[in-house]
């Protein structure tokens, strides 16, 4: 269930020009609770199925628990938890999209992983100012899709390391 | 070569290679003052080192050499190329003599007086005449404290983007600087030859390298179970052999990784006895140095970076704590004093002590001082509690030695010594009295290290346990001798007339209910921790494993109940328990109720030791038997012990026990209670009774002294204290001989004795057999060793069957087998494996060498069972 997104490969496209002479990034996309959001696909390890998951007690509520990705652990991360979003209805696993941060790896479930889209910068703009707060937090922008709005996400505001960030 | 030599070579000349990179960057960057403090920390360490080794022309340069890098981190002189240069020279002299020390063992002939003048004029700031080997332009002088008037240059410089003045003359030093005038270039070419230097003869790899290793294999291993896992679903296969080979190769290799990164803590005090000696006699003191725990293992990372600052603290402790042997006498001490060493592990971390029972620390010097560096004011100090006054001693450039001495005393000390600890993560800490001496301890996670942990579960989810913690197993329930009662809530459990404080797993980690009820059955895992002494309460206790403790995400990191995460063999993530973690968290905990709570007397857990029951019966002379072998600790009331011919019964279970004593000539009580070892034997019980339980130990059973006494095994040291030990058949036989032979009638009713070969290099366990297959119905001979056994197929013997055990001497029973299975008499008898290792790869193991069965010892039942089968099969097979 685990694929490995050609990284590289992808990075060297990231910031492409398309034809029209704008240019273009590329997100892996994911919903969650019916809502679009992107991550930079620089950022992104690896989309998995339902993983074994082991809980950690006391931990975080938005901390879904940690797994072994072939040697690594990796912490779990839930995102409705996270994003204040209704739980997940029963018997939907859900699948994870696998950042890495600091030399961690961190899994977040999401409800399920889209394609993989570039998209041009002419479509982005900053955060709405009514936006809440907690939302804004982790929000760096907004792209403007034909059908739906593409949150892209902050993945160190995410995970709240970006004060350790600086560190 | 000597040793610590060696290691001085090795360490010299990477310092050195450093050196030479950041006095250049030094020029460049005048007043950087960590690079100052840098450079002078790297000769300061050259410096004291020869100071120990003994080689005086060595010290004298990096002496001279110090004294002026103390100047310029004092900025009482200006970094110029000038004084650059110098250094650099002195450098390069250093660097010959090392060279010539590689090669002879010894320090060359001649001096470098004229090289020591110059630095020595340098330092007392007279800018001397250049020398006439320094091809520098003497005009760049001035150039080195320019840029720094602006601030921005040396940045710039550092870089070396632009040709500046700045830059330009900093190659050229460094090229003049291979000519020393003064001393002979001769020694210098001699001493550098390809390829034989010591510092080649190791190499070093990174902890990186190591740390991506261990990941693979560690992957490599769940692989290789996966396909274990598949083999053992299919019954023949061509992939059995090479996988077995696969899986033996790769256990090997994750056992070598593992090793590469663990060393012995004593590696890193194998120079510290010479440094003492040299020492007390600089000093003119008496010292004895003491180490203990020198085998507790830490990472090698860890070790490397712990040797400079203990090393350090030992000297500091011998050259400030301990009083000279005069003054000791004066103040009522031994003339000789201690400098201790001690290393344990303790809640998952690694402590390392080091005492002294000097002086202590000078309060009233301390104070002084850190006024001087005006650190606090007096009336800021005087509010201070002693022990915040203390930890003055930690920063940078405080020394409280009164004059500066080759040993110590230059303020490179203990704020280096705090710096090196918390980069690794530890923590340091002390208590000094005056009069009495001081204590330090360091306290190092075991990030890196390799942990035997207990794996266990509560609410289904797994959790592991440093075994480092674990003192015994206990398990709990209404109808046990081990009962969990509450006061107010709290769970505690009477062991061994003590109450052991309880905490429970559920209740601690939030998961699920926690009602403490009398009439559930607990597993209660009693730890260790420092003075503390309590039990965990869990669901489930699995095995143990060896783990790679991994620090937890950041995000987790703040739960202080866990100490790391860790993969278990089948792929499982599991959370280390940090016991002291849990404790704390626990909170209601504290305090002394689990200082005395249990005994201490069990905290190691080697493999080959085993759980030993101490008690006495008759005379003061302690008596062991095997834990293993007793099923309960009971107190009977000696009123209702009853008699039926010459012997004892009690109803116990609504059975009749029988009751043996160990000492038959002495009468058996008539009232009170008799206290009585409960022997479990198929169904059915044995009473041992005795006078009263010692103690639970952990010992290896070696009989000392073997005994002719019938019921003794013979005499062994057990606890310190010479023990006899009981032969536990002799007593089964004697309570079972009647009703065996009955069921031998009823179950075995052969005309014929069947014949048992029984091979078994240990005393206790063929003792403890025989008896029980004789009753059983068989013929039993036994031999210590397969060698003896395979002469007896010589000599022509027959048996039935061949029970062996696996460990042994000289051949081990896969060989053994092997050997039989290969041709001969006994080629096709039965032969059943016993060994104490009776996993399912270890069965695999043994049928493949060609083992008919495999039973675990101690499993009795089993072995009847397996014989009784096995012996059917072959008689059927002949028929």
């Amino acid at each position: 269930m685990s694929a490995n997104l050609p990284t590289t490969q992808s990075g060297t496209q990231l910031a492409k020009t398309s034809a029209g002479g704008a240019i273009e990034h590329m997100y892996v996309t994911m919903i969650t609770a019916g809502q679009l959001f992107g991550i930079s696909v620089l950022q992104v390890q690896d989309v998995l199925g339902p993983q074994r998951i082991t809980r950690v007690p006391l931990a975080p509520p938005e901390v879904a628990g940690s797994l072994n990705l072939r040697g690594r652990i990796v912490t779990a991360i839930d995102m409705r938890v996270r994003l204040g979003m209704p739980p997940r209805p029963e018997g939907e696993t859900g699948m994870s999209v696998v950042v890495e941060l600091n030399n961690e790896l961190y899994s977040l479930i999401v409800d399920k992983v889209g394609e993989v889209m570039s998209l041009p910068q002419s479509d982005y703009e900053g955060n709405p100012s009514t936006l809440e707060p907690h939302w804004q937090e982790v929000s760096d922008g907004i792209y403007r899709l034909t059908d739906s709005l593409l949150i892209v996400l902050n993945v160190a505001k995410l995970l709240r390391q970006d004060q350790l960030n600086a560190a | 070569m000597d040793d610590l030599l060696r290691e001085f070579l090795t360490e010299t000349s990477e310092n050195l290679a450093t050196l030479d990179v950041e006095l250049v960057k030094l020029e460049q960057n005048p007043n950087d003052p960590a690079l100052l403090g840098n450079i002078f920390r790297l000769v300061h360490t050259i410096k004291g080192t020869c100071g120990f080794l003994g080689l005086p022309r060595l010290e004298h340069v990096a002496h001279a050499g110090e004294n002026v890098l103390g100047k310029f981190r004092d900025g009482e002189l200006l970094v110029t190329p000038l004084a650059v240069s110098l250094i650099l020279r002195s450098i390069d002299t250093i660097k010959m003599i090392l060279s010539y020390l590689e090669q002879n063992e010894k320090e060359p002939e001649g001096e470098d007086q004229a090289l020591i003048d110059e630095l020595n004029a340098m330092a007392a700031g007279q800018a001397s005449a250049p020398p006439p080997s320094i091809e520098s332009k003497p005009t760049a002088a001035p150039i080195g404290p320019v840029p720094d008037e602006f601030g921005f240059v040396p940045v710039m410089a550092g870089q070396q983007p632009v040709v500046t003045p700045a830059a330009a003359p900093a190659p050229a030093v460094v090229a003049a600087a291979p000519k020393p005038a003064e001393t002979k270039p001769v020694a210098d070419d001699h001493g550098i030859k390809a390829g034989a230097s010591v510092a080649d003869q190791s190499i070093r790899v990174s902890v990186d390298v190591l740390e991506s290793l261990m990941t693979m294999v560690s992957e490599l291993v769940l692989t290789r179970n996966q396909l274990l896992q598949i083999l053992r679903g299919q019954k023949e296969s061509t992939f059995t052999s090479p996988l077995q080979r696969l899986s033996q190769v790769t256990s090997e290799l994750q056992d070598g990784v593992m090793k590469t990164r663990m060393q012995p803590i004593g590696n890193a005090w194998s120079k510290l006895p010479r440094i003492i000696r040299d020492l007390s006699l600089e000093l003119g003191k008496k010292i004895d140095l003491q180490m203990i725990g020198a085998e507790t293992e830490l990472d090698r990372q860890v070790l490397e970076l712990i040797k400079d600052p203990l090393t350090h603290m030992v000297r500091n402790s011998a050259d400030h704590g301990i009083e000279l042997p005069a003054d000791r006498i004066k103040s009522g001490k031994q003339e000789t004093g201690i400098v201790l060493l001690n290393a344990y592990h303790e809640g998952g971390h690694i402590i390392i002590e080091i005492s002294d029972d000097g002086r202590g620390l000078a309060m009233d010097k301390i104070r002084a001082k850190a006024i001087e560096k005006n650190l606090a004011t007096e009336s800021e100090l005087a509010a201070m509690p002693e022990q915040q006054i203390m930890q003055f001693i930690f920063k940078p450039g405080f020394s409280t030695a009164a004059a500066v001495t080759s040993v110590s005393g230059r303020g490179v000390g203990m704020d280096v010594v705090k710096t090196n600890i918390e980069k690794i993560g530890g923590t340091i800490d002390f208590r000094s009295a005056v009069g009495k001496g001081s204590r330090f301890f360091i306290k190092i996670p075991l990030t890196l290290a390799i942990v035997s942990s207990l794996i266990v579960a509560c609410k289904g989810e797994r959790f592991a346990i440093p075994q480092i913690n674990v003192v015994e197993l206990v398990q709990a329930s209404a109808n046990s001798e081990h009962r969990v009662e509450s006061i107010n809530g709290t769970p505690v459990l009477r062991l061994r007339n003590r109450l052991l404080p309880l905490v429970s797993m559920r209740r601690a980690l939030k998961i699920g209910d926690d009602e403490i009820s009398t009439d559930r059955t607990y597993f209660i895992v009693v730890i260790q921790t420092g003075q503390n002494t309590f039990g965990i309460i869990v669901d489930h206790v699995y095995d143990t494993e060896e783990i790679v403790v991994k620090p937890v995400s950041p995000i987790l990191r703040d739960i202080k109940v866990f100490s790391g995460n860790t993969i278990l063999g089948d792929g499982g993530v599991v959370m280390i328990l940090d016991v002291n973690g849990l404790v704390t968290h626990a909170g209601d905990m504290r305090g002394s109720e689990m200082a005395r709570a249990a005994s201490a007397a069990h905290v190691n857990r080697a493999d080959e030791k085993q759980s030993l029951l101490l008690f006495r019966a008759g005379d003061d002379s302690p008596k062991a038997v095997p834990l293993a072998l007793i099923a309960r600790l009971e107190k009977v009331d000696c009123a209702k012990i009853e008699h039926s011919g010459e012997s004892c019964v009690i109803q116990y279970r609504g059975k009749l026990m029988p009751l043996v004593s160990v000492r038959p000539d002495i009468p058996v009580m008539k009232e009170g209670l008799q206290s009585v070892l409960v022997f479990a034997d198929r169904d059915k019980h044995m009473g041992l009774m005795v006078e009263d339980i010692i103690d639970i130990v952990e010992e290896k059973l070696q009989v000392d002294l073997s005994s002719r006494r019938p019921g003794y095994l013979g005499t062994s040291i057990i606890a310190g204290h010479a023990t006899d030990v009981l032969d536990a058949a002799y007593f089964l036989s004697q309570a079972f001989q009647d009703w065996f032979d009955v069921e031998t009638d009823g179950t075995f009713g052969e005309d014929k004795l069947r014949r048992i070969l029984l091979v078994d290099d240990s005393p206790f366990f063929r003792n403890l057999l025989t008896p029980l297959l004789t009753v059983a119905g068989y013929a039993v001979t036994t031999v210590e060793n397969p060698n003896e056994a395979l002469k007896l197929q010589d000599e022509g013997l027959d048996f039935d069957a061949i029970v062996s055990d696996i460990e042994m001497p000289g051949m081990n029973g896969f060989d053994f087998v092997a050997a039989l299975r290969k041709g001969g008499r006994w080629s096709t008898l039965p032969v059943v494996a016993m060994s104490s290792h009776a996993t399912e790869r270890d069965v695999d193991r043994g049928r493949k060498a060609g083992f008919t069965d495999y039973v675990a010892k101690f499993n009795r039942e089993g072995l009847l069972e397996s014989l009784h089968q096995n012996l059917d099969i072959a008689k059927g097979g002949r028929a």
